[in-house]
């Protein structure tokens, strides 16, 4: 090969294969949160007079006021001067606002709110509540995490690789050590950045195992032991203390992220969980250490990390009523409506009419059942007396008579193609249109491609989604009269952009964003088997609980 | 003892009851019984069950229909039948003609949450095979009731108006499920309230359940349910 020439074909080639990363990436919706989510060891993400504050090692400080778009914020320090440090981590009771934060040991700070513009904006030294036992105390005591647990007790894990996690008691009105003589007790080891929750009558405490600060070299995961008092023993799922390095697994790399750590529960209410964390390294922003916020779910007493909402095609379906979310339109069946039944007419069918139901030999009484060439369905009266007497499919299929293939059952012989959006939309109305819920026919009325919207904002996690039938501007909206609608085409505004939680059973909850704000949660919700609505949520019912489904 | 007097005397007997029978059911009475799913109202007025459900309905007759895609019900429920179709608060025992056949309207309870259309029609010496019925019912409101939903399950497919405006439908070969099929919001308004449905069936058993729900989706309850008057309000 000519060498000019192979450099100007490798040139050619590299500039192709720049554009084609430029253009990957740019095409690539916002992930793991928008806006400088640049941080390590991230502390558990507090509210605080309607915005999100977290804080990192290195005086790494973020804030948001949606949970979606963070920016970077104050970082805390007392008027000693004390806050700067690594792994911080924050709990709030009553009007205090107690940072714990690694400086020769780990130290308190305290304040009354967390918002730098608030005249209340102070922060106060509590000094420190723990450190080594005696200088050659095998442990190293850095990333706090706290715990106010249900009978009001509050507990502080701390510790790292060298040496023991261990758990101290604080007094949740100074947020000091309850008694600075009792010694900590020793829960975990071959882990760092501890936190302890709560969860039906279990202790949780989760830890971080693997390699840290190597970029996408470090082999950070979160794993998790739990017991019946916050002293331990912590045991894995497999029956090993974590004191001998149990832990079971929460959330390890995956994707384009890699190293998860620093578990800290969000509690969103209403059974909506979800935790903060930082990766080690997003390799779509260069490998830098990120903040993310992921589902919290809960399987067989364990809590695992569930998934954001990904952009995609889906059935949506009620958990309630198995029914999936359509356009309020005719469906028509995959591959169109059958002009033979066995050799007769299929039930409906306007050409199949003109002659009677041939084919179709179904009546009410029995002794007249003989389907001419097709089905005989018969009807027992006995059983007609309620719901369901109908179409007791006494008999099977009839001769094929004069069907296609292999009669009724045979199909046509070659693939069905999936149906054609554009085809089939030509006899949905132009306007809007109603939404009702049907068995999921993989009808073209019935896919939603859900779709993240830039710069629309966010919520914990996730970015506000647009819902459309598939293949085409069609949009699932909030109605003037408050109901459910489809409109033509989308055109960004708050009553069609949606929200979605995954709940701790792994289902979703589904929001729009214009009831969200300063409202009660309205969420999508069956009503009855064919209808959705919007209605209140309410953790304790499978109405407002829905599954995705790859159609 | 048979006797020939005896024998002609049953022969009579016979006689004269095949033309009353012959006579009722031109006339719309029962050539069968309603029971065991269906009685005449012995009362003016009737409230709903426990569960909200709607048991007194005035019916007609079915008239013959084929069809139960969307599309088709659509288009049967739009044609107009007899005159004041969408409009008429008939009274038991009225008349329409259809297609040049006499059909009468008849009261019914159901003693059960659904009301039995396969029996209905079965007790009329009709049969609920490819068959649309009408059914209207007034429901009486104490005050105006906004935010209510009217919520129905239909064996098989079913339109229903309230006051006179669709509120909602299900289409299909389907069976009857309560609250299949859900209206959106709509208020009840104090005194009569007229509500109406086109039940469209393909083949055999036939059934429809309806009830109310309020804001919280709790069957709907203190209305009073009767049948007949002047008009739609």
């Amino acid at each position: 090969m000519n060498p000019i020439h192979h450099t100007r074909s490798f040139r050619i080639a590299k500039l192709v294969s720049l554009l084609m990363l430029f253009l990957a990436i740019w095409a690539l919706p916002p992930f793991a949160l928008d806006g400088l989510v640049q941080i390590h060891d991230p502390s558990t993400i507090m509210q605080c007079d309607g915005k999100y504050y977290t804080y990192g090692t290195g005086s790494g400080s973020l804030v948001s006021d949606d949970g979606w778009t963070w920016r970077r914020g104050v970082y805390p320090r007392s008027g000693g001067g004390y806050g700067s440090g690594a792994a911080p981590d924050v709990i709030h009771i009553g009007d205090r606002y107690y940072l714990y934060v690694t400086a020769g040991g780990i130290r308190m700070i305290w304040s009354k709110t967390l918002d730098p513009n608030s005249p209340d904006y102070k922060w106060e030294d509590g000094g420190i509540v723990a450190s080594k036992e005696s200088p050659d105390d095998f442990m190293n005591p850095i990333d706090p995490g706290l715990l106010l647990d249900p009978d009001g007790k509050l507990w502080l894990t701390y510790g790292s690789y060298f040496g023991y996690i261990r758990v101290a008691q604080l007094d949740p009105k100074t947020g000091k050590r309850v008694d600075p003589n009792d010694k900590p007790v020793n829960i975990a080891i071959n882990c760092e950045a501890s936190d302890m929750i709560y969860h039906d009558g279990w202790y949780y405490l989760l830890a971080t195992h693997g390699s840290c600060c190597r970029g996408a070299d470090s082999g950070y995961n979160i794993r998790v032991g739990r017991s019946k008092k916050p002293t331990g023993p912590f045991i894995d799922h497999t029956g090993l203390d974590m004191l001998k390095g149990g832990g079971k697994l929460v959330v390890g790399s995956g994707g384009r992220f890699i190293g998860p750590g620093h578990f800290g529960l969000l509690d969103l209410g209403a059974g909506v969980q979800k935790f903060s964390m930082h990766y080690e390294a997003d390799l779509d922003r260069g490998g830098a250490s990120v903040l993310d916020i992921r589902p919290l779910l809960w399987k067989d007493g364990w809590p695992v990390a569930g998934e954001n909402m990904k952009e995609g095609t889906y059935e949506i379906e009620s958990v309630r009523t198995g029914t999936a979310l359509e356009l309020a339109v005719e469906g028509v069946p995959v591959g169109g409506r059958r002009t033979g039944r066995g050799g007769g007419a299929g039930i409906g069918v306007p050409s199949a009419l003109a002659g009677g139901r041939a084919g179709q030999g179904t009546t009410g009484d029995p002794a007249q059942a003989a389907g001419a060439g097709g089905r005989g369905a018969t009807i027992d009266p006995g059983r007609a007396g309620g719901t369901g007497g109908q179409n007791a499919q006494a008999a099977g299929a009839g001769a094929a008579g004069a069907g296609r293939g292999a009669g009724m059952f045979g199909g046509t012989g070659s693939p069905i193609p999936p149906q054609d959006v554009a085809e089939v939309s030509k006899n949905w109305s132009a306007g809007n249109i109603d939404i009702r819920m049907s068995n999921y026919m993989c009808q073209a009325q019935q896919k939603w491609a859900v779709t993240p919207v830039a710069n629309a904002g966010g919520y914990f996690g996730s970015p506000y989604y647009r819902i459309a039938i598939a293949g085409t501007d069609r949009t699932l909206a909030v109605g003037e009269d408050g109901e459910l609608v489809s409109l033509p085409a989308f055109t960004g505004g708050n009553e069609q952009l949606w929200r979605f939680d995954q709940l701790t059973d792994g289902t979703w909850r589904i929001m729009p964003k214009s009831a969200s704000p300063g409202k009660e949660s309205l969420a999508l919700s069956a009503i009855g088997s064919s209808f959705a609505a919007l209605a209140k949520f309410d953790p304790a019912s499978n109405k407002q609980r829905w599954i995705f489904k790859t159609p | 003892m048979i006797t020939l007097r005896n024998m002609c005397l049953s022969a009579l007997v016979v006689l004269a009851g095949s033309i009353f029978l012959a006579m009722a059911a031109a006339q719309g009475n029962a050539t069968n019984s309603l029971a065991p799913f269906l009685t005449r109202p012995a009362s003016a007025a009737r409230i709903p069950d426990a569960n909200g459900f709607m048991q007194r309905w005035l019916i007609l007759e079915p008239i013959p229909v084929n069809g139960q895609t969307e599309g088709l019900v659509r288009a049967a429920v739009k044609t107009e039948y007899f005159p004041d179709q969408f409009t008429v608060i008939p009274h038991d025992g009225d008349k329409v003609t259809v297609d040049g056949k006499e059909l009468f309207w008849h009261a019914v309870d159901t003693n059960d949450y659904n009301l039995n259309l396969y029996y209905f029609a079965r007790a009329f010496g009709k049969t609920s095979d490819n068959a649309l019925f009408w059914a209207v019912t007034i429901v009486n409101c104490p005050q105006d009731m906004p935010g209510v939903r009217l919520a129905i399950g239909s064996n098989a497919a079913s339109v229903w108006w309230v006051n006179g405006k669709e509120v909602t439908g299900i289409y299909g070969d389907r069976q009857t499920v309560i609250d299949d099929g859900v209206s959106k919001h709509l208020t009840l308004n104090k005194g009569p309230n007229v509500v109406r449905c086109a039940v469209v069936n393909g083949s055999g058993a036939s059934d429809f359940c309806a009830r109310f729900l309020d804001k919280d989706e709790k069957p709907l309850k203190g209305f009073i349910l009767t049948i007949g008057g002047t008009k739609q309000p």
